[in-house]
């Protein structure tokens, strides 16, 4: 399965995705942020960082680099898309995702390993996670991770059973403690933790794999 | 001509730095405020060739386009001639 890794000017988790996804058998490029064409991978990864600087507000200047042009086409043919923090953000400014990230309610950068509830089996992204595995561990280390969205979506959200991760103990005040979600057609997903930070047991939790590979299935 | 454009968070949206300042400003002892709210000021300057009514569907251009998140915040501007 061919994965893309968009590179931006400030992207800093793209070498940890890398390293993460080609341990667990993807076949990995890198893809530079003013490329235009994604036609030949399988799947995308927008990775964490501070993509122009995290200026005027995080992810609002790359939703408009020319590789999104693509990436949005491609999500909509249903390819696989995942955004990981600073992705996350990217993928909601450009509306892939509902929703905001706004600033953690303590107004802190806080970078710390969480326990993350899986709220969701029913999606491609954690459809192969053993049910034993109720929860994993993972990195965090954002400011703007606090997940805000109006009544109606949050229970559209609900509905379609698009939450997929929840934090266990809410380390910066999203609504209905939400860490990850993914788009109605759930092949778009977004989430603040690192699972590529967490994909190898050096690191101190090999968690993060478990959603890799489901995806390799 | 500029644009002067002030940005802040819709009403109901959680705005923890303003919380935060307006906790340290009663510390200091400064009494009076009910709550404060924190955004965001930013100036356009336009070349000479733009009229007014420009400036003005410029700047609306530019919030709705970029400058603003529509569903966190809301927006007001001025044009200074």
């Amino acid at each position: 399965m061919k994965f893309a890794i968009i590179v931006f000017p400030g992207s800093n988790c793209d070498n940890d995705a890398y390293y993460a996804l080609k341990n667990i058998g993807f076949n990995v490029s890198f893809v530079w942020h003013k490329d235009t064409n994604l036609s030949g991978f399988d799947g995308i990864l927008i990775p964490g960082g501070f993509s122009y600087g995290d200026y005027l507000r995080t992810g609002a200047i790359a939703k408009f680099s020319p590789i999104m042009k693509s990436l949005i086409a491609e999500s909509k043919k249903g390819k696989i898309v995942i955004g990981i923090c600073n992705g996350f953000q990217i993928l909601i400014e450009s509306g892939l995702l509902p929703g905001a990230l706004i600033t953690n309610k303590n107004i802190k950068f806080i970078s710390k390993t969480v326990s993350l509830k899986i709220n969701s089996y029913n999606s491609v992204f954690t459809k192969n996670i053993s049910k034993d595995r109720s929860d994993i561990n993972m990195p965090i280390a954002h400011k703007q991770g606090n997940y805000i969205v109006n009544k109606n979506t949050l229970e559209e959200l609900e509905q379609n059973d698009q939450i997929i991760f929840k934090y266990k103990d809410n380390p910066n005040g999203s609504i209905s403690d939400i860490a990850g979600i993914t788009n109605k057609n759930k092949n778009i997903l977004g989430m603040m933790p690192h699972p590529e930070r967490a994909s190898d047991g050096l690191l101190g939790s090999n968690d993060g794999r478990l959603i890799f590979e489901s995806i390799l299935g | 001509m500029k644009a002067k454009i002030f940005i802040k968070y819709k009403e109901g949206i959680l705005d923890p730095q303003g919380t935060v300042t307006n906790k340290a400003l009663k510390s200091i002892n400064i009494k009076g405020i009910d709550s404060m709210g924190i955004g965001k000021y930013i100036e356009i300057d336009f070349d000479k060739s733009v009229k007014k009514d420009d400036a003005i569907s410029i700047t609306k251009d530019s919030c709705n386009k970029l400058l603003v998140n529509p569903n966190t915040e809301t927006y007001t501007f001025e044009i200074e001639e």
